[in-house]
């Protein structure tokens, strides 16, 4: 793997929040932030409504931010900047959707698709050259070339897949975002994926933010996973760490859930409960937005906001039992 | 225990404008008192038609039964009479879906949709009917029934729906309930939570639960018996721990292998390469020959019987033919990597 220290992405205190009336908005993602190292895959997990999914889009300039920066190679994604300077990051950042079925354009054939970004960007002189390298991406996915003439609709699920990767493959981007690039496929087609996606990332050094639900592919294949609850980052570690070593009782509860692919194991295993269901992220609850469902909570959860801190080396946790000042008040629990 | 439902050679096909697509080609079952038999395959190898025609939802036309028999206390599901069928419906049998958000009627209060059954099938009147009502939304977990109940679909979230829905279909204490994808659309904390729901009212109602899924961990979870369907056939039956510790068909070890395990990280998955057989023109053969690594001549142009390797286990393969090469799994498709019934 070449994994390395140095920052691709900064995100800093990144907030996206959507008006919903004069009076409300929504806080989808309220505050986070982390780092991408060049050439790994980061996983960025929750449930349906946590914020993952915006939170990936804004990295990717596909919305723009409430607040705070994203910096892409010292660069502010959100700072304003002309057309040609946006065109050249763009390049650089890619996106690998969910549903292949509905991010494919019906009525241009594959090679169009996968040529569009060749197009836009320049990178091909003749059209002779323009079908030679979409062959060769039809082929680094797994595709063979006859399949450049055909429609979106002639392909499987995981076929289009591939049609995707090439896709954001084309302008040879160092950094991918897949939004769930796997939940639409049938489990045997996800294993081809997530090995093409593996690869190709050996080969070329990509970088992944990997959003999924899918707690046990995320681990697969991530090097490090971030906890997403209610628009907040609830832990973030490297992905051995997170599902050995959980800190936050989130983290626990959502890893609990999961029900193992082993009979015996899950005839012994105890879940851990949560209560009731998902605040409102139009109005997410004072202190730790986890508070109202956490089995431990206790009234300094509801005054003070967590901060996010260090536990341990590459760890991170936002959560006030892991906080030496409010040890005390977790002692009877 | 006793039979509650015998699947015996049942064949379906669907007339398209492109030719006859055989969806279920020839499946044999049986599902008794008490039981939870997951099938589990991939989209399109026939497990929804197979539960569809036991309820006898598919619209036919373009749907057809072409041979078999569904039996349920003696009756032939598959020559009623729609009216017979209606009682069938909701008082024997009751069904879960997928999608808890489409599964429910919008411009219906929860209420009239819960106990429409009650009313229709147990003869109740409207006020008796609402209090049961009131009572199987309290057992299934949702909380204020008494005012919950006048509530429309959309003011519950995608859990409470499922439980709404999981209510309705075991309101006549139908003895066959038929769950397809029952948490797929779910967060996995609400996934956790309905199936230990599932669970817990099969052991009260001894009800015999038919679960359609995908997740071999929800499988693990919830199965006594599993069949794995694959392009319209089942390949191989068995207990849940004869198909997750011993298992026979290159299929199973596929769908077992496709799996990341818990302690294996970066390391390649296993695949199964190709894509399924298209059901408009099957294989003469095994239907999984065309992916199959351990392939040989016969596959291709005869299916292979059911080998028995215990009582419950029941295997199509040519492999475990007595003329056929010993091959053993693939050491990674076990999980935890450990084998322990071996």
């Amino acid at each position: 793997m070449s994994k390395t220290n140095e920052k691709l992405v900064e995100i800093r205190n990144l907030k996206k929040y959507f008006p919903l009336s004069r009076k409300q908005v929504v806080k989808a993602v309220d505050g986070i932030t982390f780092d991408i190292h060049k050439g790994e895959t980061f996983g960025l997990v929750g449930e349906s409504g946590c914020g993952k999914s915006t939170a990936g889009r804004t990295i990717l300039g596909l919305y723009g931010a409430s607040d705070g920066d994203v910096v892409f190679k010292g660069e502010n994604i959100h700072g304003k900047r002309s057309k040609k300077e946006l065109k050249q990051l763009n390049q650089n950042i890619q996106m690998i959707f969910q549903d292949p079925y509905a991010s494919l354009n019906p009525r241009m054939t594959v090679l169009d698709i996968i040529a569009e970004g060749l197009d836009i960007h320049g990178l091909v002189k003749s059209n002779q050259e323009r079908i030679q390298r979409v062959n060769e991406l039809l082929e680094i996915v797994g595709l063979n070339k006859e399949h450049g003439n055909r429609y979106p609709h002639e392909f499987s699920g995981g076929q289009r897949q591939r049609i995707g990767i090439a896709r954001a493959l084309a302008v040879d981007p160092e950094f991918i975002v897949a939004d769930e690039p796997i939940s639409a496929l049938d489990v045997s087609i996800q294993a081809q994926v997530i090995n093409l996606l593996q690869e190709l990332q050996d080969e070329r050094g990509l970088t992944y933010l990997f959003i999924a639900h899918d707690l046990s592919m995320v681990r697969h294949i991530s090097d490090r996973v971030g906890v997403m609850y209610l628009g907040n980052m609830a832990e973030i570690a490297t992905s051995k760490d997170l599902y050995e070593d959980p800190l936050h009782p989130y983290t626990q509860v959502l890893l609990s859930a999961v029900p193992v692919p082993d009979p015996a194991l899950e005839r012994t295993r105890k879940r851990i409960e949560v209560k009731g269901e998902l605040p409102s992220p139009i109005d997410p609850p004072s202190g730790c937005v986890f508070r109202t469902r956490c089995p431990f909570a206790t009234d300094i959860c509801g005054e003070v906001k967590p901060e996010f801190q260090e536990k341990k080396p590459g760890h991170w946790v936002a959560c006030h039992m892991h906080d030496d000042r409010y040890k005390d008040a977790f002692e009877d629990k | 225990m006793k039979k509650v439902l015998e699947v015996n050679n049942l064949s379906v096909s669907f007339q398209t404008y492109g030719g006859e697509v055989q969806a279920v080609r020839d499946v044999n079952f049986e599902l008794h008192e008490g039981e939870t038999l997951a099938i589990v395959g991939e989209s399109g190898s026939g497990k929804s038609v197979t539960v569809q025609s036991i309820m006898r939802l598919l619209s036919m036309p373009p749907a057809k039964f072409k041979s078999g028999s569904i039996l349920m206390n003696d009756e032939d599901i598959v020559t009623m009479s729609e009216a017979q069928m209606e009682k069938v419906r909701g008082q024997e049998m009751g069904m879960i879906f997928q999608d808890p958000m489409t599964s429910l009627n919008p411009t219906m209060k929860i209420g009239r949709q819960i106990t429409e059954g009650l009313i229709k099938h147990q003869g109740m009147s409207k006020k008796d009917a609402l209090e049961r009502g009131i009572e199987l939304l309290r057992l299934v977990g949702i909380p204020n029934p008494e005012s919950r109940i006048h509530q429309y679909p959309h003011e519950f979230s995608g859990g409470m729906r499922q439980r709404a829905m999981i209510a309705i279909a075991l309101s006549c204490n139908p003895k066959i309930l038929i769950a397809d994808e029952p948490t797929t659309a779910l967060d996995v904390t609400i996934q956790a939570q309905i199936l230990e729901l599932l669970r817990d009212l099969q052991q009260d109602m001894k009800t015999a639960i038919i679960l359609i899924t995908h997740d071999l961990g929800v499988v693990a979870n919830a199965a006594d018996r599993v069949a794995v369907m694959y392009g319209g056939k089942i390949v191989e039956t068995g207990t849940v721990d004869e198909i997750f510790y011993a298992p026979k068909h290159p299929y199973t070890w596929g769908l077992l292998g496709s799996m990341p395990k818990l302690n294996d990280t970066k390391k390649e998955l296993q695949s199964i390469p190709g894509t399924p057989p298209d059901l408009k023109d099957p294989p003469k053969g095994c239907p999984f020959a065309a992916r199959c690594p351990y392939a040989m001549k016969v596959c291709d142009t005869y299916m292979p019987e059911y080998q028995h390797s215990s009582d419950t286990q029941k295997t199509a393969c040519w492999l475990l033919d007595e003329r056929a090469p010993k091959v053993n799994p693939p050491e990674n498709i076990f999980v935890g990597g450990v084998k322990e019934h071996e």
